[in-house]
């Protein structure tokens, strides 16, 4: 039987890969965007997870509207990347300084 | 005993689906893994009773979500060299956090204080229970505001995606409608009346 246990660690583990993902590719906004892309569905594992543990389908309701929300953001991030790569012609991220930031 | 065994194959799949996608040279394969991560999970969720979000993921995400990044991956020409330059340099900090995440996710959850048993796993739910009813009966009672507000959110980022990337280029012939429409015949069109020739 899959217990919580199991789904608890796989998230975990999921987690801190992508969160290692961020760390290896801090100049590909690309490879950022994907990363994030995965620290959400090891949050949206725990969700379901703990979902199906408690006996409530709530939490399943809430990774609907994550999954809404990371949709959303992928998308106005790639657009701003495409605008960014036109204007640039690079997404290197050591090279986005115009704001100093 | 085989769900915990496709759980665990899965499980391994998708852990090397994620290292393959934080490692790998090139965008693309990267990409393509990821699309690997959300497939294996969408298999997890499944094997966990949750029918409706698994499917979800597999469409939404692997449909949609990651074909718009492999467009993206394709369109722009980018300089793999430049970004891959000091990889590893701050890899080990990026290892650390990893390990220090899975330290403190582990002391959260093996702490006894949760009141919350991890090796019990859900209940197992009756055959004639569907996910995907339940889900919608809860989607449109309880939760119908913020479902419209999710709406909302995607009609939002549609508008800001192409506003964003929609240009316009100085020298490119396109139709202007309103002037068509406003056309009329007699700018258009001019009556010549004349003799007809005759061979001589």
């Amino acid at each position: 039987m899959i217990t919580l246990a199991h789904l608890l660690t796989l998230s975990a583990v999921l987690f801190a890969l992508s969160v290692a993902g961020i760390f290896l590719n801090r100049k590909n906004v690309l490879l950022l965007l994907m990363c994030i892309e995965l620290l959400l569905l090891a949050a949206n594992f725990n969700f379901v997870a703990f979902s199906r543990h408690l006996g409530q389908l709530d939490g399943q309701i809430f990774v609907f509207f994550v999954l809404t929300v990371a949709a959303a953001e992928s998308a106005i991030g790639l657009a701003i990347m495409v605008v960014l790569f036109r204007e640039r012609r690079s997404i290197n991220v050591e090279e986005l300084n115009q704001l100093q930031g | 005993m085989l769900p915990l065994i496709l759980f665990y194959i899965f499980a391994t799949i998708l852990v090397m689906a994620a290292v393959a996608v934080i490692v790998s040279r090139n965008p693309v394969y990267s990409a393509l893994s990821l699309v690997l991560c959300f497939v294996t999970s969408a298999a997890i969720w499944l094997l966990i009773e949750a029918e409706f979000l698994a499917i979800v993921l597999v469409l939404v995400y692997v449909g949609a979500v990651m074909v718009l990044f492999l467009f993206v991956v394709m369109m722009i020409d980018i300089n793999l060299e430049e970004l891959r330059a000091g990889f590893t340099r701050f890899a080990w900090l990026g290892w650390i956090m990893a390990g220090a995440i899975v330290l403190e996710i582990a002391g959260v959850v093996l702490t006894k204080r949760l009141g919350i048993d991890v090796t019990r796993g859900g209940a197992p739910l009756p055959a004639n229970y569907s996910n995907t009813q339940e889900l919608g009966a809860l989607l449109y009672s309880k939760y119908a505001y913020p479902f419209e507000i999710a709406a909302m959110v995607l009609l939002v980022a549609i508008i800001a995606a192409i506003a964003l990337t929609l240009r316009h280029r100085p020298n490119l012939k396109v139709q202007d409608v309103g002037r068509q429409v406003a056309a009329r015949a007699s700018e258009r069109v001019r009556l010549v009346k004349m003799d007809s020739e005759h061979r001589e």
